[in-house]
Order: C-alpha cells, then sequence, then structure tokens
C-alpha cells in the first residue's frame, strides 16, 4: 500500500505530464507571468512608501522625486495586469483543454472496455471519475500549483523585501504569523467531531426524507402524515442544534486569524515607531513604514492559502490517479487484423467445448456443447442467479471463452468483427434502456436509415404504436433517463420495436417480457414468430408456454448447464427440470 | 425565494443584530488606518514614545472589540440561518405530505426530496453568509469613503470615482458571467448523462454497434462544454488585472493629490498613508462581495425552486367534519359511472365505469398493461379525484369523507412493496398503533409472514433496513399484507401484491383471507388468472374499460379478453384438457 502510494504518485505526475506536454507552452508562460507579477506585486508598496517619504510636511515636498516614482508605478501596475491577464488566460486554456483531453480519454476508453471491467464496477464509480474526479483534479492540480507557486514566491519575495527594509521589524511579523495558522489548526480540530456530528444528523434526516417523500404514497394510504411530521420535527430539531454548534464554531476561524493580522499590523506600527524613533542609523522611515504595513496586511494570506492547497493537491492527486487508473485499463482485444464480416447468417450455432469462467478461482461453464440448427428456438430456464446470462454474454462475444469455441455458420466468433456478429442477433434484455432523445430515435437506433413507414411498422408489429400515438408528442416525446413516462411495460415495448426494426437473423431475449402482462406478450410473441420464422432465437424464459414450446432447453444451474433437451425428454429424465418444473408450474 | 423570507420572521432579532454586530466590527476596522496616521504624525514626528503606546492600546483594544463583535454576529448569523432552514423544512414536509398523488407524479418524488435536502442547505448557507456579509463589505467600502471625506474632501473625491469604477467592473462581470455559469453547469450536465446512460446501456449500445456514434455524440458534447469554461475563463480573467489597474491608479492620484496638499500643509504625511490603507481595504471587501454574490446566486435559484413546490397547490381538499356512513348496508363500494383522466394526459385511464360492491364480496380485477387497473383501486381510498362519475363508499361519497376516516376504512397493499427502517413490529403497527401483539400474529399468520418472523432474530423486534433491504421480495409483500391486515380494514385491496410469492404460498395467503373471522371486502389485483379466477366476480379491464364482469366460469365463457388472458396462461392445460 504504502508502496504504490509513493510509486503511485510519481506515476500520477508522469502521465500528467504526458497531458501537459501538448501545453507546455501555456505552462512556461504562465510561470513567467506569475512570477512577474508577484514581483511587481510586491514591489509598488515599496514604491509607495518612497513615494509617502518625499511627502513630509509643508515646503518639503519633492515633486519631481514623487513624478518620477508614480511613473515608474504606473509603469509596474501596467505590466503586472498585463502579466496577471496573460497568466490568467494561459491558467485557462491550459485548464479547459487538459480536462477536455482527459475526459474524452477516459470515455473513448471506456467504450472500448471489455465488459468484464464495466461489470465489476458501478456505473456510479466510473462516472464519478469521468466527471468528478476529473474536474476535481483540474481545479486542484492545475490552480493549485499555480496558487502553491505564487503563494511560496509572495512569501519569500515578501520576507526578501522586508528585511532589506528593516530586520528587527520583520522579526515582529515573523514571529506573530504563526499564531494564526495554529489558532486556524484549533479550531479546525475542534470543530472537526461538531462537522462530524452534523453530517452524522444531516444523514439520518436525508434517510428519513429519503423513506418518507420516497413513499409518500404509502405514508398517506396509513394516514402516517403526522407520525412522521412528529419524527421528522424531531429529526430537524436535533439537526439544529448541531448545524448551530458546527457553523458557528467553525466560523470562528476568520474572525479569529483576522484579529492575530490585527496583533501582526499594530505589532508592525509599534516596532516600527520605535525603530523610527530610536533606530538612529538603522531606523526606518514613515514610508517604509507604510510599505511594511501593506505587507503586514497580506502577509498571513498566503500561509492560509497554502495549507488549503496542500490539501487540495493531495485529494487532486487522488483523483488524477483514479482517472489515469481508468484511462491505462486493458482494452477489449481488437478484432483480428483478418477478421471477416459475417453475411448471409441464416442461424447455424454451435458451441464446442466451450469453458467459461468470469474468475479463475470459479469455474463457471465447463465443456459445453451444443448444436443450433438454423430456425431452432433454445429456451434457458433456471433458477435466479444460475447464471443464465452467462451464456448471452458469450453469444454476443460480450466476454471470450476461455476454451472451446462458439461458431456462427461455421465462422469462429472471435475471427469475425464485432460489429458483424452482433449485427446478427436482435438483443432484448429484462432491464428496459432507452437513449435519451425521441421516440422515434431510440426505435431507429439500430437502423438510422430507417423509413418514418417502417419505425411505425415495427412499432405496430410490437404493438408500442398504440400507445405512442397517444402520449402528447406521439414519436417526437422525449425520454429522459429515469423518465416516468413511460411504464416499465411500454418501454420494453420500445425496446422489442427497436430488435423488430433491424430484423436480425437471430434473436436473443433476456426474459424479455417480464414486464409486460401475459396478453400483450402472446401477441409480441406472435410477431416474433413471425420474424422469427425459420430462424433463431435465443430465450432466457420463465413462462411454461415458452419453454414448452421450444426445441432445445437449456437448464443451467450454478452457472454450468445441466441438462438439455426438448421439454418431454427432460421430463423422462426426472430430473433437475423435473423438479423444477412440478414446483414451479404446477397449479 | 422572497416568500421563502416570511420563514425568517421569528428570528428577527437575530437577523437584524447579526448584520449590526458585523457593521460594528466593521466600522472598528476602519479606524485602524486613522490610529496609524496618529502614530506616525503624532508619535514618530513628535518623538512620544507614551502615546505610541497610547495608541498601541486603542490598536489593541479595536481588535479585541472587532472580535468580539465579530462572533457575536457570527452566532446570530448562524442561528438565524439554521433556524431558518429548519422552519423552512418543517413548512415544506408538512406541505408536500398533503400533496395527492396527482401533485407527487407531477413532481415526482425524487425532486421533491432534492428539494428538502440540498436545495435547502444551499439556501441555508446563503442566508448565513448574507446575514454576515451582505452589510459589512458595502459599509466597508463606503465608510472607507466617508472616512476619506473627513481626511480631507479633495482626496476623497478620488474615491468617488474609484468605488463606482470598481463597482461596474466586478458587478459587470459577474452580471456577464453568472448566466454563462448556469450554462457550463447545463454542458457537464449533459456530459455526465451521456456518461451514464453508456454505462448503464453498455449491453444495448454494443450489440446495436453504437460505440461510434456515442463517441462522436460524447466528443461534440465535451468540445461544447470546454468552449463555454473557456469563454467563462475568458471573461472572468478580466476580474483581478481590471481591478488591480483601478485601485493602483488611485493610489497613484493619492499619492499626487497627498503631495499637493501636504505641500499646501492641508494634510499630514500619516493622513496620506491612512488613505492609502482606505483604498486598500476597499479592494479587498469588493472580492468578497463578488464572491457572495455567486453564493447568494446559487442560494436564490434554490429558493426559488423550493417556492415552486410551495405555489404547486394540492389539487383536493378533505372536509374536516367526520361524516356518518351507513356500515352494515348491503353494498359497501359502488362505482357510478366513473371515468377518470391523468393530469396532463390525453386519453382517459378508465372511463364510464360501473360497479356496485357487497359487503364481503371477493372482487378480481384482471387485465394488461396499462388497462387502468391500479388507477380504478386507486379511487377507492380517493388518492385520485374521478374526473366524472363518483365513487361511494358506505353509501357516502368519497369527497365527503375526512382523510383519516376514508382511509382508516381500508387497508391497501401496494404493488411494490415498501417497509420502513425500524422492527417488523413498527412497520406492522403503522396499520394501527394501538394493536397488541397477539392482533399482529393473527395478521401476520393470514399473510402467510408468520415464518418470516420466526426465521428472524428478535422475532417482531428484529430490525428492517432502509426499503426493507435485508428482505426478500417475497417476505416483503407478506409483511405489507400483514400491515394492512393489522388495520382490520373493512375494504382490504391487493394491488399486484402476490407476484413475489410462488403458487403454493399464494393459494393459502387467499383460502387464509377467506377464512377470517371478520372477512374484509376483498380487492385484488392481478396479471396472473390463477389469483383471482375463485373470486365471487371477476371486473376484466381493456384499455381502461370495463370488458367483462362476472365469475370465472361466466367470463370463460362469454368474454374473449378474458379467455385470451387465461389462454395465454393456461395454454397446454388447457389444450391437454
Amino acid at each position: 500500500m504504502k508502496q504504490s502510494g509513493g510509486k503511485g504518485s510519481a506515476g500520477t505526475l508522469k502521465k500528467l505530464m504526458r497531458y501537459l506536454r501538448r501545453y507546455w507552452f501555456f505552462l512556461i508562460i504562465s510561470i513567467v507571468m506569475s512570477f512577474i507579477s508577484v514581483a511587481l506585486t510586491l514591489y509598488i508598496p515599496i514604491l509607495t512608501g518612497n513615494a509617502v517619504d518625499f511627502i513630509l510636511k509643508p515646503g518639503k515636498v519633492d515633486f519631481s522625486a514623487i513624478l518620477q516614482i508614480i511613473t515608474t508605478m504606473g509603469i509596474c501596475i501596467g505590466i503586472t495586469a498585463l502579466a496577471q491577464w496573460i497568466m490568467n488566460i494561459c491558467n485557462n486554456k491550459m485548464t479547459y483543454c487538459i480536462v477536455r483531453d482527459v475526459r474524452r480519454d477516459a470515455f473513448d476508453k471506456m467504450e472500448q472496455l471489455p465488459l468484464k471491467y464495466l461489470d465489476s464496477h458501478t456505473s456510479g464509480e466510473i462516472v464519478s471519475r469521468i466527471i468528478a474526479d476529473v474536474d476535481q483534479f483540474a481545479d486542484g492540480l492545475l490552480m493549485g500549483f499555480t496558487q502553491l507557486f505564487t503563494s511560496i514566491v509572495t512569501i519569500l519575495g515578501t520576507l526578501i523585501s522586508m528585511l532589506t527594509i528593516h530586520p528587527g521589524v520583520t522579526l515582529v511579523v515573523v514571529c506573530i504569523t504563526p499564531i494564526s495558522l495554529f489558532v486556524a489548526a484549533f479550531i479546525a480540530k475542534k470543530t472537526y467531531h461538531m462537522f462530524q456530528k452534523q453530517s452524522e444528523t444531516r444523514g439520518e434526516q436525508t434517510g428519513f426524507i429519503d423513506e418518507m417523500i420516497g413513499n409518500l404514497k404509502v405514508v398517506q394510504a396509513y394516514n402516517r402524515e403526522a407520525a412522521s411530521m412528529e419524527t421528522f420535527d424531531e429529526v430537524n430539531e436535533r439537526l439544529k442544534q448541531s448545524s448551530l454548534k458546527a457553523i458557528f464554531f467553525s466560523s470562528i476561524t476568520n474572525p479569529a486569524t483576522r484579529f492575530v493580522n490585527s496583533l501582526v499590523y499594530a505589532g508592525v506600527g509599534i516596532a516600527g515607531a520605535i525603530v523610527a524613533i530610536h533606530g538612529g542609523i538603522t531606523g526606518i522611515s514613515v514610508g517604509q513604514l507604510t510599505t511594511f504595513l501593506g505587507y503586514a496586511n497580506q502577509y498571513t494570506k498566503p500561509f492560509n492559502e497554502i495549507s488549503g492547497v496542500i490539501t487540495e493537491l493531495q485529494n487532486a492527486l487522488a483523483c488524477a490517479a483514479r482517472i489515469f487508473e481508468l484511462i491505462d485499463e486493458e482494452p477489449q482485444l481488437p478484432d483480428a487484423a483478418d477478421a471477416v464480416v459475417l453475411e448471409h447468417v441464416e442461424g447455424n450455432v454451435g458451441i464446442e467445448d466451450v469453458s467459461f469462467s468470469y474468475v479463475p478461482e470459479q469455474t463457471l461453464l465447463q465443456h459445453v456443447n451444443l448444436k443450433v440448427r438454423a430456425g431452432q428456438r433454445i429456451a434457458i430456464v433456471g433458477p435466479t442467479g444460475c447464471g443464465k446470462t452467462t451464456l448471452i454474454n458469450l453469444l454476443m462475444r460480450f466476454y471470450d471463452v476461455n476454451e472451446g469455441r462458439i461458431l456462427v455458420e461455421g465462422q469462429d466468433i472471435r475471427n469475425v468483427t464485432r460489429t458483424s456478429l452482433r449485427d446478427s442477433y436482435g438483443m432484448v434484455l429484462q432491464e428496459t434502456w432507452l437513449k435519451t432523445g425521441t421516440v422515434r430515435e431510440n426505435i431507429a437506433m439500430g437502423r438510422s436509415d430507417a423509413t418514418e413507414e417502417e419505425i411505425m411498422e415495427a412499432a405496430r408489429l410490437s404493438h408500442a404504436h398504440s400507445f405512442i400515438k397517444r402520449l402528447p408528442q406521439g414519436y417526437d416525446t422525449m425520454i429522459n433517463e429515469g423518465s416516468d413516462s413511460l411504464s416499465q411495460g411500454q418501454k420494453q415495448l420500445l425496446c422489442i420495436a427497436r430488435v423488430m426494426l433491424c430484423r436480425p437473423p437471430m434473436l436473443i431475449l433476456d426474459e424479455a417480457t417480464s414486464s409486460i402482462d401475459t396478453r400483450t406478450e402472446i401477441r409480441i410473441q406472435k410477431a416474433f414468430n413471425k420474424l422469427m420464422e425459420g430462424r433463431t432465437s435465443f430465450i432466457v424464459a420463465h413462462r411454461l408456454s415458452t419453454i414448452q414450446e421450444a426445441d432445445i432447453i437449456l437448464v443451467m444451474k450454478d452457472g454450468n448447464i445441466i441438462e438439455q433437451g426438448s421439454h418431454e425428454e427432460l421430463l423422462n429424465q426426472q430430473g433437475f427440470y423435473y423438479n423444477l418444473y412440478n414446483s414451479q408450474f404446477a397449479v | 425565494m422572497k416568500k421563502l423570507l416570511i420563514y425568517l420572521k421569528d428570528y428577527k432579532k437575530e437577523s437584524i443584530l447579526a448584520p449590526l454586530f458585523k457593521m460594528l466590527e466593521a466600522s472598528f476596522e476602519l479606524f485602524v488606518p486613522l490610529v496609524m496616521a496618529a502614530i506616525m504624525d503624532v508619535g514618530i514626528a513628535g518623538q512620544d514614545m507614551p502615546y505610541i503606546w497610547k495608541m498601541a492600546g486603542i490598536l489593541l483594544f479595536l481588535a479585541v472589540i472587532g472580535l468580539t463583535c465579530s462572533l457575536t454576529a457570527q452566532y446570530f448569523a448562524a442561528k438565524a440561518a439554521v433556524g431558518f432552514a429548519a422552519k423552512l423544512k418543517h413548512a415544506l414536509f408538512r406541505h408536500i405530505q398533503n400533496f395527492s398523488f396527482s401533485e407527487i407524479d407531477e413532481a415526482g418524488t425524487a425532486t421533491l426530496i432534492t428539494r428538502m435536502t440540498s436545495d435547502m442547505n444551499q439556501v441555508q448557507n446563503g442566508v448565513n453568509m448574507v446575514l454576515r456579509l451582505f452589510l459589512r463589505s458595502p459599509f466597508i467600502v463606503f465608510g472607507a469613503m466617508i472616512m476619506a471625506f473627513t481626511i480631507d474632501w479633495k482626496a476623497a473625491l478620488i474615491f468617488v470615482v474609484a468605488i463606482p469604477l470598481l463597482s461596474i467592473v466586478v458587478f459587470g462581470i459577474m452580471l456577464i458571467s453568472i448566466p454563462r455559469f448556469r450554462k457550463v453547469q447545463e454542458g457537464v450536465d449533459k456530459v455526465l448523462g451521456i456518461t451514464r446512460e453508456n454505462l448503464t446501456g453498455v449491453r444495448v449500445i454494443r450489440a446495436f454497434n453504437q460505440e461510434e456514434e456515442e463517441r462522436n455524440r460524447f466528443h461534440l458534447n465535451n468540445e461544447d462544454l470546454t468552449k463555454l469554461q473557456l469563454i467563462v475563463g475568458r471573461i472572468s480573467a478580466f476580474m483581478n488585472p481590471v481591478t488591480f489597474i483601478i485601485v493602483n491608479a488611485a493610489v497613484i492620484a493619492l499619492i499626487w493629490t497627498g503631495a499637493i496638499q501636504v505641500d499646501t500643509g492641508v494634510l499630514t504625511q500619516g493622513e496620506v498613508v491612512a488613505l492609502i490603507n482606505y483604498m486598500n481595504q476597499i479592494l479587498v471587501e469588493l472580492v468578497k462581495l463578488a464572491n457572495l454574490i455567486i453564493t447568494i446566486t446559487k442560494a436564490v435559484a434554490c429558493g426559488n425552486r423550493i417556492q415552486s413546490v410551495f405555489e404547486m397547490e394540492t389539487s383536493q381538499s378533505f372536509p374536516e367534519e367526520p361524516v356518518e356512513e351507513d356500515t352494515s348496508g348491503e353494498i359497501i363500494v359502488d362505482f357510478q359511472d366513473v371515468s377518470f383522466a391523468y393530469k396532463n394526459a390525453g386519453d382517459e385511464a378508465l372511463s364510464h365505469l360501473n360497479l356496485q360492491v357487497r359487503r364481503g364480496e371477493t372482487i378480481g380485477i384482471i387485465g394488461g398493461t396499462g388497462s387502468g387497473k391500479t388507477t380504478f383501486i386507486h379511487l377507492l381510498p380517493r388518492f385520485y379525484d374521478a374526473t366524472k362519475g363518483q365513487v361511494l363508499v358506505d353509501g357516502v361519497d368519497v369527497r365527503a369523507y375526512p382523510k383519516e376516516q376514508l382511509r382508516n376504512k381500508i387497508g391497501i397493499v401496494m404493488q411494490k412493496a415498501v417497509l420502513f427502517k425500524g422492527s417488523i413490529r413498527e412497520n406492522l403497527l403503522w396499520g394501527n398503533a394501538e394493536a397488541e401483539d397477539p392482533a399482529l400474529y393473527k395478521a401476520l399468520e393470514t399473510a402467510q409472514a408468520l415464518e418470516v418472523v420466526k426465521q428472524k432474530d428478535g422475532g417482531l423486534d428484529a430490525m428492517i433496513s432502509q426499503g426493507g433491504k435485508n428482505l426478500s421480495g417475497g417476505q416483503r409483500q407478506r409483511l405489507t399484507i400483514a400491515r394492512a391486515l393489522v388495520r382490520e380494514p373493512e375494504i382490504l385491496i391487493l394491488d399486484d401484491s402476490t407476484s413475489a410469492l410462488d403458487y403454493a404460498t399464494d393459494a393459502k395467503l387467499r383460502k387464509a383471507l377467506q377464512e377470517m373471522e371478520q372477512k374484509p371486502t376483498i380487492f385484488i389485483v392481478s396479471q396472473r388468472t390463477a389469483s383471482i379466477q375463485h373470486a365471487d366476480r371477476i371486473v376484466v379491464l381493456d384499455d381502461g374499460e370495463v370488458t367483462g364482469i362476472g365469475t370465472h366460469e361466466e367470463l370463460l365463457k362469454n368474454c374473449e379478453v378474458y379467455q385470451e388472458i387465461y389462454h395465454s396462461q393456461f395454454k397446454k392445460e388447457v389444450q391437454g384438457a
């Protein structure tokens, strides 16, 4: 862990450099400009001080000297502003372009990742890498670096300037300033548990709101409004108390550091005045004191910034590491160079001595053999979690077999292009997935060249046309992620229409009709049957009728095919299927 | 947002005191440059050491007072903001609870939850910051100007020019960039949406060979986002340099004017330094103000969203007065030519429904997806109001009942088996808070849920985690049925609530229900003919219309839709028979 941490962050920086390299020009300009702007920002108070020293009392004002100083000041101001502006522009350009590049690479990689990876990571996790982590990393790393750089230069610069003016007074500043850091750290430590308490209580409240508003219909059905209001108020009151504490005590930081700042300011004033009166040759002029006061006002700022920046940098580095981990992930094997395009698929599928497992320790399919002739219907049955989808994963080549081979029309599917293989299948999954877009776009997903007529025909065949017509904007109705405008069943009908339009030579249905009522299902089946006449279909089946009509039933258990044959054959075997049939379907 | 501010009224004192103390702090801060000027002009020039010590004392005193005032202000601000948020949450929670199902559907529970949580936090934060800083910053800015006037009116004129200029720059840049920030956020949301979509739909995308299209879609949106970000960046890149120029130009002007005024004896050296200090203070405050405005804009946007939830009025009102109903009449439920259409929906979900249900009868309801089964039974507890016709329960229109009186008659088990965090007992008591353990066990027995409780450590006191995640679907369904039974309702509604049970348990449950001592009138909604075929009467729905009412045998003979449904489920059996 320790080792990987050290190596990791060095590696991360190296990878970051890869992206930075394209914009090195902006980086160098940015560094130079920030150096210039910091240096001049520190020089201006000195000039101000010098000018003040030429304004002594009536009759003792050296206008020509002042004029000279303020001319220099004007030039300095102009250059500083310009440098700041260029720095800002460069930083922006660099940051946003790198973010764009990283995000693009991450997304492109995501599209190429084997399903093995995607299945073993939650989508929330990957989304947060591509979106939130990239943002954090941009803000933290790039902004953080420039801020860290300017802060350090500012501190050093200020220190040098102060030392050249007067070491003694500088000592006052150097001694008092750390107090503000201690105070800030002390408060942060003390408030930590208050914040914890607050977020705990807030979590409790959010959970409660989630439950009660999320299931408001049940709450109302049981007249529980008053009771849940009571609980809510109780939690709300506790949250109020803990928030008050957390917010108040954390808000002490600012006034407290400001107070320390005032102390520095007063200290500089006094020390400066003493030195000015008693100092003699090593004394200090009023103008120099002014310069000092200007510095004293800002001296604590970069210190506070640095402590913030460092935690942010650590965080950003961790984010960057997570993104690069994704980007450097091994993509799926590309199509073989001599891969052929599957054509004229009739539906002959062969599974020859196939073994497969997701993880080496846990063997799943072992030496499976299956011969499917064109037009046959294969039903896959078995208890939940028996690995029915594993077979689909292999057929569609979402996963590659470990041993043996799968043939379509006599071709090993690893020797054909993925595109042509997948074009040969029409797939309807249990989980209905629609993309953001109109109903029409969703149906035409597999065939962007489909005509309006064809789309409607496909919808009609899948019994989706009548409900689509009743939608507010018909075929132009927008479907959004998680939109409630369509019921589960309706969504499934759209998924079926999507396949209907493509008219693929083979079909894969994964409990495709589970949320459609049986009558509509029968109708769709009929439509499918018509479409599928003489073509091959693989169906993960729940319903008795589907299973009985199949030419081959594959019975799966614990990831393996344990029995295969027709309904009658399997019943005669009196094995697992026989028991399954009797327990589930006997009425 | 404005209307929300009435919830601050209990914190009037705090809301006034907080900014007031903040201003006090600020005014003490404004004295500091003057004291420093005195140190220079009187102390250093006159070599007066005791005077300098006195002034140092004053500086320290000002710092302490400033700290005290500031802390007081922070306390009051925090108290007001937190109290305000608590009140607002209470009010919104209450408001949402009174929503009828139509409003819940319209707003969506996910949205409502966001309003109650993250939006509330933003508003609380906004109020807190406003109370703390909104007066302070302008006060320092104008205070510094006024102090400048007390020193010298000619020099102060420089402030009069510089402050509006600075304000124009700072607020101008904010004004231009805020709407663009919003666009950037939209861009981020879009990119996020595509990413999430691609992950959840990865199998479909690959099955349809859509990788290339999706990549292009992402690149396009990603490119757009970058452009938007660069535009915003280009605008805000002006902020620092321009304000820097203005402030320092003003300092130069101060030095020059100061030099002239000192030369003629109007000003002292220390006073010039004080003027320069004031100018620098202004810059710091304006930057703070700009940041504050970003927080406020966010808070106001969230506040407006909360406000819009408040503006959603519940479309149902319930009488307060209890009605006298006839709980012994033969007809318990009477649907009289009832039609219903969902809000914003084109077609009616239910049309011209007529049905009289006798006390103790068991009614089965069957039909396809979207045929109106759930809509039908949701009219009984008045979750929705019929758009035409009326629904009578115990001889009284449901719209004449107070909410509790009506819903206490009905035990409804919904499609989604929802349980809440807490013990099994607590969950069951939802049905009837006064129920004793024997009654709970009886309900569990009828619901075939006794074994569920027995399997769990602690029996009735076993804890259910949020959403009932530590139970299987079938266990949840049986417990929700038990919860409804605890109520001993006159009417029991099972809305497709045995779908996760195997046939045998389903049959046992139905038998137990029929054998209950005080058997309620039962409505069973199902897609499975097996679940309803023994009902006294079966209502067959198709596209919102009743296509048949009768017993299983009658419907098999004369209802085409019912035949189709039945045969789709018992194909082989029927053919074999």
